[in-house]
């Protein structure tokens, strides 16, 4: 009876516009911690002797009393032991600074490079920005996506790869490219990227750099500059140094 | 899109009353000479470079890039008699050469250095080179760091000791594994060699070069930014005043130099400032890295003289556009961050600061983006506006909010689900966010947005009609 009521009422005397909201923004990744059967406090994290020898000599760069300086180094190295960042790992990282803990979690959570959640063997970071977007990156993110049977954000079920869409990697006249893990493969086709990943699934390793047949960033067509010998010392030096 | 429409675009400009580039302003108060200018001799024609006034010998890594190399190729040339000569001699040729910064801005090098020569207060100064390469269309610095990295190295030691400075860090953006590998190889072949370290190249003077790799942040290649992440904090921007030069990293005088800026400075003092001063226009001298990128035939980096004209260095060095010059739509000549121009402008604009100034737009990295004729150029700055809201570090709100709002009504205007009024409100909100905030990534991520409105409002409307044909009223989205 109330309900049909307010129907009444809504519909004839007052027919405004109804309350509209916009879905609340939220970025990528989730910014809090949340614990989970991987990542809870319980997970046990130290460097590795050799770690902590990396990690002192990290931390021996930066000028006294600034030590947590370190941080980001350590934070990458501390995901580069375990594979990816878990909060163990930045108490760690924070304990052996000498810093609070929440000063780590604002660099962990800010940086897109600190993973905090468990990921895939092969990182697949494909670049889809203008200049690589423009020569092609959505046939390669597309590829991929069917190649691994996962989407974007997702890891294929034998847990090897993990595809992530990222922002410019700089490497733009070697567009379009995809980094996996720290090695870039640039100036792909879509064939170039269906080797890649079987390579890497058949436990090779294909070769980094670009696909095309360049070594670097020259024009494919035929060097237009720096045709012959570099010039050696000395060479147009002003006569009175 | 055709050329009448081009036309019209002009056209418009006038009809709505658009000012000239905000940009231009910005950059003119940050560029202006204190001093006059060194004028080098007037010439007609600039560009190509030979060969032997090329600074970047090994930019395709075609040889040797580590040390032994690197001595073949004149690095570390009487190194220990410019470090003797003093910070007078240096800055004296880096001003004399009229270098400006290559990492956008282009404040002059040899001013930004001297402030550091302050009386000393007794903290230590520090040199920090910017190689957070991550403006798109950018990559540079990774040829520079990954074949040419003793360059960049032999560079630290020279400017750090023009600016007095007791060590450089050198801040590598972290996607850049293997380049920052390459790197550090350089470096402790350099300590082995004893170029740097204590008593650098045997002058007396005590010099360290450290490499702080970065965790992937766009922000931090924001001077202030940088210093933030290298003392381990998030990459927020600093209000300025304080400057760097007074309060840096550590809390000590800072100067953050571009890789590319740093890596020439060598070569410039052992060429002598005259040399560097006569390539280029006046207040524009030098060489300068090229990077050429989207839809041309051959892709590349090249160094090649300031000042060359941008249809012959596009010719010359990428092949042609793909469909050949007349295929041309646009160009982003800068990096992302700069407004594009369309075709009837590239045909004659020249490749340098004050060139791009008056075509109302700017130099910024001189990378260059090129689209032709097949380009959704809706959708490529659309895909900008998206880089610069997820790399917005959130501090300023008319960058967090602002760039959130232009990138969904930028979205609509890709199908042409709105309505024309929207663009001058779209224009409105770049204004808005320009100038307001406290680093220049609002302002990078405004005039993409301003160059595409500028050049491209009868395309935005022509989509507006052709998806209010297809749909009728009732669907297009309300413009409140």
């Amino acid at each position: 009876m109330q309900s049909s009521l307010r129907k009444v009422f809504r519909t004839f005397v007052c027919p405004t516009r109804g309350f509209k909201s916009s879905p609340a923004s939220c970025h990528d990744s989730l910014f809090v911690h949340r614990d989970s059967k991987e990542d809870n406090l319980d997970v046990n994290f130290e460097f590795t002797p050799e770690n902590r020898k990396r990690a002192d000599a990290i931390i021996s760069i930066y000028p006294e009393g600034h030590q947590r300086a370190a941080v980001i180094p350590l934070l990458d190295l501390a995901q580069r032991q375990y594979g990816w960042l878990p909060i163990s790992a930045m108490h760690h990282v924070a304990d052996l600074l000498n810093m609070p803990k929440m000063r780590v979690y604002e660099v962990a959570t800010f940086y897109t490079m600190f993973i905090r959640k468990p990921i895939g063997k092969f990182h697949v970071q494909v670049c889809t920005t203008t200049p690589c977007w423009l020569r092609g990156s959505d046939e390669i993110v597309d590829c991929i996506r069917k190649k691994i049977g996962a989407d974007v954000g997702g890891t294929s079920k034998d847990g090897l790869f993990t595809l992530s869409e990222v922002e410019c990697l700089g490497a733009c006249v070697n567009a379009p490219m995809v980094q996996i893990n720290d090695d870039y493969y640039e100036d792909l086709t879509v064939q170039d990227t269906e080797e890649i990943l079987d390579d890497l699934k058949n436990g090779k390793k294909p070769r980094a750099g670009p696909r095309s047949g360049r070594y670097a960033a020259e024009p494919a067509g035929g060097l237009t500059s720096l045709t012959g010998e570099p010039t050696g010392p000395g060479f147009k030096v002003r006569p009175d140094l | 899109m055709a050329l009448s429409s081009l036309g019209r675009a002009v056209l418009g400009k006038g009809q709505f009353g658009f000012i000239v580039a905000p940009a231009v302003n910005t950059c003119q108060t940050v560029c202006n000479y204190s001093t006059p200018p060194p004028t080098p001799p007037l010439k007609d024609k600039y560009g190509p470079l030979s060969d032997e006034d090329r600074i970047f010998t090994n930019l395709y890594g075609r040889h040797d890039w580590r040390l032994k190399g690197a001595l073949k190729r004149g690095d570390w040339y009487k190194t220990k008699e410019i470090i003797l000569r003093g910070p007078d001699y240096i800055l004296n040729e880096v001003k004399t050469s009229g270098l400006r910064g290559r990492g956008g801005a282009g404040f002059p090098s040899g001013m930004k250095w001297s402030f550091m020569n302050k009386p000393s207060d007794g903290r230590p100064k520090y040199l920090v080179v910017n190689a957070d390469e991550g403006e798109p269309g950018t990559c540079k610095d990774r040829e520079i760091m990954r074949h040419d990295p003793h360059k960049l190295i032999e560079g630290c030691l020279v400017a750090g000791r023009a600016m007095g400075a007791r060590a450089a860090y050198i801040y590598i953006r972290g996607e850049f594994y293997n380049e920052a590998s390459n790197l550090q190889v350089a470096i402790m072949e350099a300590y082995q060699a004893g170029l740097i370290g204590k008593n650098a190249c045997g002058s007396g003077y005590d010099f360290d070069v450290f490499v702080h790799r970065g965790a992937g942040a766009y922000i931090c290649g924001e001077e202030t930014a940088l210093i933030e992440s290298i003392e381990g904090k998030q990459g927020k921007p600093r209000l300025k005043p304080p400057f760097p030069a007074d309060i840096g990293v550590f809390g000590c005088p800072t100067t953050v130099a571009n890789v590319e800026t740093v890596a020439v400075s060598p070569t410039i003092c052992r060429r002598g400032g005259e040399w560097f001063l006569g390539l280029g226009r006046p207040r524009n001298s030098g060489t300068k890295l090229f990077n050429i990128s989207g839809h041309v035939n051959n892709p590349c980096t090249v160094e090649e003289e300031m000042s060359i004209p941008l249809k012959e260095l596009i010719q010359r060095h990428a092949g042609d556009v793909t469909g050949g010059w007349d295929n041309l739509l646009a160009i982003i000549p800068g990096g992302s961050s700069t407004p594009l121009i369309p075709k009837s402008v590239c045909e004659d604009v020249l490749m340098d600061f004050d060139g791009l100034i008056a075509a109302q737009t700017s130099l910024g990295t001189a990378a260059i983006i090129v689209m032709n004729k097949q380009t959704d150029i809706v959708k490529a700055i659309a895909r900008l506006i998206m880089f610069y809201k997820h790399e917005s570090c959130g501090q300023c709100t008319p960058c967090r909010e602002g760039i959130n709002w232009m990138n969904k009504i930028i979205y609509r205007m890709v199908d042409g689900n709105a309505q024309p009024a929207e663009i001058d409100m779209l224009w409105e909100l770049s204004k808005q966010i320009e100038g307001h905030t406290i680093c220049a990534l609002g302002d990078g991520a405004a005039w993409p947005v301003q160059g595409l409105i500028r050049h491209f409002r009868p395309e935005l409307e022509a989509r507006m009609k052709k998806f209010h044909e297809a749909h009728g009223a009732e669907k297009v989205a309300a413009s409140n």
